[in-house]
């Protein structure tokens, strides 16, 4: 029984930690929608400063005064971030902030070794928690104690905070509805900064706290970012009581798991989560978000087809593309492989997220089913690689037609968690089965035919299935089921009452993604050869995103030019210097101050105004639209 | 709006093409992929191991008059962007060979590449069994001690426990899962007695170590095998020591007497664990001497295991090139199978029968010596003492 308590109360530990985090990421969330995935970062700084101070200031005044220090002054550093950055594009499209906060935190990981060097730092000990307390013969370390107190206590805090004081009722208001708050004559600038602030201090002090139970290393942000995220999320955003019971309910779910299935933890809190928004669409403390009050007209230009000069000129960048083996070699072919099979990979993603409204976070799944699916058919069973092309991407189809049946049942940052539950699901399925997967090994050995194997021919076929489903897509825009897509995009309640079947279309667009996401799995299982556990991972979600924010999430075929930029960039970096991340991150940043509408859409701006400033046309329709954000 | 992308590609894939041919004809090349950015802890040492080792190489006259060059790429720990490194490497750097790796399914990736596109492959650090034996290919060969040769010679220390209930932590992927499967088979060969009580399978680098703790002292096992390495171990260590995990109990451990574990423990390191590791100070051979007294010349700071395998890499390497007199990949294989040469460790022979090097590694205790962790009554291992017979690699391994 002792035995029971103890783990009981272990759990509790694990779970103030978490919550810490957790908070100050709820907070910033429910306040200014940013969706901030620095936060690991600052949390991983937090930990490195309070490090340096703990070795330099000695005794208790010392160690917790480090501690709190550590915390301030990253909260300083969140402040310098938010005025000079984030400010810049608060108005910028829906998760673009998104892609500031990732180019951070690819900055911070090369940072942080650049510092404090490459070793796993080891802090010292909390004075005063020492050693453990004996719990009826079992062992209970004094510092878990601590910090069991210390989660409800921050709670308790941020309750008054929030409950009793002006900025607190001002913060609970914007949450729920931040225009209102604006309208009534709130400095919203103070506000968000303020509010963004407490949150880095609350990541901040997560991760000093670490310094005596834990090592301080450079890849600590990203091992806490996606629990952290996941944690709040089940508790519904803006809700630190949520966040509380939900980093509560995850880790002492995990600490009586392991005690009957020890492989638990790599999936437990996405099992959770899946199953959480399944039942409750918003979390367990959650409340619905209001509609957003967008005007209609969401793209500053209406979209419409290429014209006829245009489309000349995209049929005359592709034949140029397709005469590259007359004059490159074959690593160059295999990039511009790579590339295309990225180009197919975002403009996948782009429809789902810029036709459909639909972001989501684990798009990496049916591009990795559809590398497996490859793996399966030309392994087991032995078919010829024409075959497996027309087939493989099946099963990037049936994973969306399933996983895609919940998640559209959902919207917003939600519909986005949920879709990365469903990929870490897959994932670890195909982690963990090591007999059919080969586990974290992969499966080796696939390579094309021999019609296909020179890589310019690879190459050709690449380019040429890239051209062919971007055309598709695009026809698809503006075909009327791309119409009624776009309607739902634009107002659920407006094109339901129009007789459209909401969820129907959005389920098919989703099916529709995910199968040509599984066709560029596929050629890319071909062009590596091998198919491993990466190919469905998080990390290429990710990068997926940043493709389309790049491109331009309001344009049409924007996640095309964001495809060749960000990985074109990204090889020739990672081959030229071991600081790709650093140089990478820098450049996305700049990217997102320069160009607050992605790439293409700042040059469909640019090109809208030269229009402009030609005397016809006509200024009054355009400028309405353009202040109606 | 489609128009101007595709330049761009072309314009990036020209940049890249036009660097190819810069270096002199004469060079001998050997391209080098690591996960640089991504395992600085390890990679770091590892590349001033091999940066010492080009070093000695071209002042001792370079391999048959050519000076050797070194071509060292990042792959960031993804095994497709090892690919796209090993591709750049052998069609536009043109080298000679391959060479380098850490994670087993990057050295799996590049390995499998190096089969497919007929390149020489030496991989340095991977430890899983298949790159020699299941998914071995005629054209790689490993350096370091592998998952079974290092279990192999673990069980011949924790054999003579007298503990017979055994718990298991590992990291939950393939290393951790074939290095405690190897191990519990090895063991109750030897000891039939054993009972195995608890296993525990943390995510390599997610481990929440205080319940993992409470877990296993829960079976009450008599002995530990630990496989957690990094910022794991740390915190398996550090919950383990406050809440006596580890007193009364044996623990056996992989890698942790690696400098480049061991050292962040400092005052922390548990004292009694059997572990393999490498101890630098306590290593009195005239090759280790010779190979020590040129690091710290050169850098200032001690080698970590990681230097070793990196300088070794690179000599074995030019060995090979040097007695190939080709950069044919045919020739180098002829020229590898059944190569003897000297490292820092002594004499290392590459097996002609499944391509492992039969470099060894050093099995020793920890103890706590002036505040930081030292391995203590440790013996070389030899390699080839560690491995199964021939009848039985011959089943292992595909023929080629």
């Amino acid at each position: 029984m002792a035995f029971y308590v103890v783990q009981f109360l272990t759990g509790l530990a694990s779970a103030a930690s978490l919550f810490l985090v957790a908070s100050g990421l709820s907070i910033i969330f429910g306040v200014t929608r940013i969706v901030n995935f620095a936060h690991g970062a600052f949390y991983m700084i937090g930990a490195y400063i309070a490090f340096t101070l703990t070795e330099r200031l000695s005794g208790a005044f010392g160690f917790w005064g480090s501690i709190v220090l550590a915390a301030l002054a990253v909260a300083l550093i969140g402040v310098i971030v938010e005025m000079v950055l984030l400010r810049r594009i608060y108005h910028a499209p829906e998760l673009f902030q998104l892609l500031a906060t990732f180019g951070l935190t690819l900055m911070v990981e090369d940072l942080v070794v650049l510092i404090w060097g490459p070793d796993d730092l080891v802090g010292r000990r909390a004075p005063g928690f020492k050693g453990a307390i004996d719990f009826f013969g079992q062992n209970i370390p004094s510092y878990d104690l601590f910090l069991i107190v210390l989660g409800p206590v921050v709670l308790g805090i941020l309750w008054l905070l929030f409950q009793r004081t002006r900025w607190g009722v001002l913060v609970r208001a914007a949450t729920q509805d931040r225009d209102m708050v604006a309208a009534l004559g709130v400095n919203q600038k103070w506000l968000f900064t303020s509010v963004f602030a407490v949150g880095v201090f609350l990541a901040a002090l997560g991760g000093a706290l670490q310094i005596p139970r834990d090592a301080v290393h450079h890849a600590m942000d990203l091992r806490i970012i996606v629990e952290v995220f996941v944690v709040v999320v089940i508790g519904g955003l803006g809700s630190i009581v949520g966040a509380f019971v939900a980093a509560v309910l995850v880790s002492e779910l995990n600490a009586f798991g392991i005690l009957i299935f020890p492989k638990i933890s790599i999936i437990l809190v996405f099992l959770v989560m899946a199953v959480v928004l399944i039942v409750r669409p918003w979390g367990l403390f959650g409340k619905p978000e209001a509609a957003a009050r967008k005007t209609p007209g969401l793209t500053v230009n209406p979209w419409r087809p290429l014209t006829s000069n245009e489309r000349l000129a995209s049929l005359a960048a592709l034949v140029i593309a397709a005469t590259l083996p007359l004059f490159a070699g074959n690593y160059a072919l295999t990039v511009g492989s790579e590339i295309a099979i990225f180009v197919i990979f975002a403009v996948s993603l782009h429809f789902l997220m810029s036709v459909g409204g639909l972001a989501s976070f684990g798009h990496a799944a049916y591009f990795g089913l559809g590398a497996y699916g490859i793996a399966f058919l030309a392994k087991m069973a032995g078919l010829p690689m024409i075959v497996c092309l027309l087939l493989g991407p099946l099963l990037g189809c049936l994973g969306a037609a399933v996983f895609g049946f919940f998640a559209v049942q959902l919207s917003g940052v939600y519909f986005a968690m949920l879709t990365l539950a469903f990929a870490q699901i897959v994932w670890s399925i195909a982690f963990q089965w090591v007999s059919v997967t080969g586990g974290d090994n992969g499966i080796l050995g696939l390579w094309p035919s021999s019609w296909a194997a020179s890589p310019s021919h690879f190459y050709w076929l690449a380019l040429g299935v890239a051209a062919l489903v971007t055309v598709a897509l695009r026809a698809m825009v503006f075909s009327p089921f791309g119409y009624a897509l776009r309607a739902t995009r634009d107002s659920l309640l407006r094109s339901e009452a129009i007789g459209i079947d909401a969820k129907r279309i959005q389920w098919t667009a989703f099916v529709i993604a995910g199968t040509t996401a599984g066709i560029g799995g596929a050629l890319f299982a071909y062009l590596k050869g091998s198919v491993f556990p990466d190919n469905l991972g998080i990390s290429l979600s990710v990068d997926a995103l940043v493709m389309v924010l790049l491109g331009g999430v309001e344009t049409v075929s924007g996640a095309v030019i964001g495809a060749i930029v960000y990985k074109a960039l990204n090889i020739w970096l990672v081959s030229q210097t071991d600081l790709s991340k650093l140089v990478l991150g820098g450049f996305i940043m700049l990217i997102v101050v320069v160009f607050p509408k992605g790439i293409v859409g700042m040059l469909e701006m640019l090109a809208q105004r030269r229009r402009k400033s030609s005397p016809p046309g006509s200024p009054l329709l355009a400028k309405p639209i353009e202040s109606a954000e | 709006m489609r128009a101007r992308n595709y330049f761009v590609g072309a314009a990036f894939a020209l940049l890249a093409g036009g660097m190819a041919h810069s270096a002199v004809a004469q060079d001998i090349k050997i391209g080098e992929i690591n996960s640089y950015s991504l395992l600085p802890a390890f990679t770091e040492p590892y590349r001033k191991g091999w940066q010492l080792a080009v070093e000695e190489i071209n002042a001792a006259g370079g391999i048959n008059g050519k000076k050797l060059v070194v071509i060292s790429k990042d792959d960031g720990g993804k095994p497709a962007d090892a690919q796209t490194a090993a591709n750049e490497l052998v069609s536009s750097e043109g080298v000679a060979m391959l060479a380098g790796t850490f994670l087993s399914n990057i050295g799996l990736a590049v390995s499998d590449f190096a089969n497919q596109k007929k390149v020489f492959f030496l991989a340095a650090e991977p430890l899983t069994d298949a790159i020699t034996w299941s998914k071995g290919n005629k054209y790689t060969f490993r350096l370091r001690p592998s998952n079974y040769m290092q279990a192999a010679m673990l069980v011949e220390a924790a054999s003579k426990l007298p503990a017979k209930r055994w718990a298991t932590i590992a990291p939950n992927y393939e290393y951790g899962q074939s290095a405690v499967a190897v191990f519990k088979k090895l063991m109750s060969e030897k000891r039939p007695d054993i009972q195995w009580v608890d296993e525990q399978w943390p995510p390599q680098g997610k481990i929440d170590a205080g319940p993992v703790v409470q877990a296993v002292a829960a079976a009450n096992p008599e002995a530990i095998l630990n496989v957690t390495f990094g910022a794991d171990l740390v915190k398996l260590v550090r919950e383990g020591n406050t809440r006596g995990l580890f007193k009364g109990r044996e623990v056996v451990s992989f890698l942790t007497g690696e400098p480049e574990y061991l050292d962040p423990l400092k005052d922390e390191t548990p004292e009694g664990w059997i572990v393999t590791g490498y101890p630098w100070y306590s290593i009195k051979t005239p090759e280790h001497d010779a190979f020590l007294k040129a690091y710290q010349a050169k850098y200032n700071d001690y080698p970590r295991l990681g230097s070793i395998v990196g300088y070794q890499t690179i000599k074995s390497a030019a060995a090979i090139l040097a007695k190939a007199g080709s950069t044919d990949p045919e020739k180098l294989i002829a020229a590898a199978e059944g190569l003897s040469m000297g490292s820092p460790f002594g004499e290392i022979t590459f097996r002609k029968i499944d391509h492992q090097s039969t470099l060894g590694a050093f099995v020793g205790k920890t103890v706590l010596k002036d505040g930081k962790g030292v391995m203590v009554d440790s013996s070389y291992k030899k390699g080839a003492d560690y491995l199964p017979s021939d009848a039985e690699v011959a089943k292992l391994r595909p023929k080629d």
